[in-house]
């Protein structure tokens, strides 16, 4: 029963990781993940093309909204069974706190309540303090399949 | 003095002149590859291509949203800018994307951004991505923007 299990999570874990290995943008935007279980931090390596201000060498903000939207459609599709693919984002909303620096990024996506069509996601990115994000995202996808 | 400052022309002007200059600039810009086509006082029309690396979804090859915020917060940062009467960098506070209907494989998505109100502190912005017309939009877009301070030689020197 135990190996099962596994072999399931497994499968879904690699499909998460396929996902971003498949997807242009994400790998555009040099993304990687790391999922352990039901969790998942993806990380996006600083790169000079992600600069959206050169003066005060700055990640673009459309860039770390980017990231944290793949980051929320990966998360979903991690822990939700059923999806046959990433789920398509309804509309979202973004906080940018703080300056992106010229380093690597990471994020975490939360589900705060699946749904039988939608479900809610709130997800941050953060660079030297998990406790200072840099940008903070709210999103609703639908999860009810195609 | 102050004719030259009354003949001195409105940052939107400026910007509209230099247009080009203005998405070339930015590394993540020109990545993505969208430039601005036109500027008028807080309104500004541009373009983001279909580029293969910008696919979110390789079965159907449609752009991912996150091309489109993107884009459309860059358009609504330009068209904060635009709509102020001296020139000012603009940071955007928040932004909210409402994703209609997906982008075509291949097609041109045009943007369009206003700026329909300005306080002493924000920006207040909207903006539609569309193939070709408002009617019929793949999204919108509202953004709130802070306005930054010019900063005075004084300013500077006690830091």
């Amino acid at each position: 029963m135990a190996n099962d299990m596994d072999t399931t999570e497994q499968t879904r874990a690699d499909e998460v990781r396929a996902f971003i290995a498949r997807t242009p943008l994400a790998q555009e935007m040099g993304l990687r993940c790391e999922v352990m279980g039901d969790e998942m931090t993806m990380i996006m390596p600083y790169q000079e093309k992600l600069i959206g201000n050169f003066m005060i060498k700055a990640i673009h903000g459309g860039a770390i909204a980017a990231f944290l939207e793949l980051t929320s459609q990966a998360q979903v599709f991690l822990v939700t069974e059923h999806l046959e693919r990433p789920p398509r984002p309804i509309n979202l909303t973004i906080d940018y706190l703080r300056q992106g620096h010229a380093k690597d990024l990471y994020a975490r996506a939360e589900i705060t309540k699946m749904g039988r069509r939608m479900c809610s996601v709130r997800a941050e990115a953060w660079q030297d303090e998990r406790a200072k994000p840099v940008t903070t995202l709210m999103a609703h996808f639908m999860v009810s399949g195609d | 003095m102050s004719d030259d400052a009354a003949s001195s022309p409105a940052p939107w002007e400026v910007m509209n002149e230099n247009i080009d200059m203005i998405s070339g600039g930015i590394p993540w810009g020109r990545r993505m590859a969208f430039r601005f086509t036109r500027i008028e006082k807080g309104h500004v029309w541009g373009l983001q291509p279909w580029k293969e690396r910008l696919v979110g979804d390789p079965d159907t090859g449609v752009i991912h949203g996150g091309v489109l915020t993107a884009f459309l917060d860059n358009l609504c940062g330009t068209a904060a800018s635009s709509a102020l009467p001296k020139p000012r960098f603009v940071a955007t506070l928040d932004l909210r994307l409402d994703y209609m209907r997906p982008a075509d494989k291949g097609r041109d998505i045009i943007g369009e951004a206003e700026c329909y109100h300005v306080t002493r502190n924000i920006c207040f912005t909207r903006a539609w991505a569309y193939h070709e017309n408002r009617d019929k939009v793949i999204a919108t877009a509202a953004g709130a923007f802070a306005i930054n301070k010019p900063r005075s030689v004084d300013s500077m020197r006690t830091m």
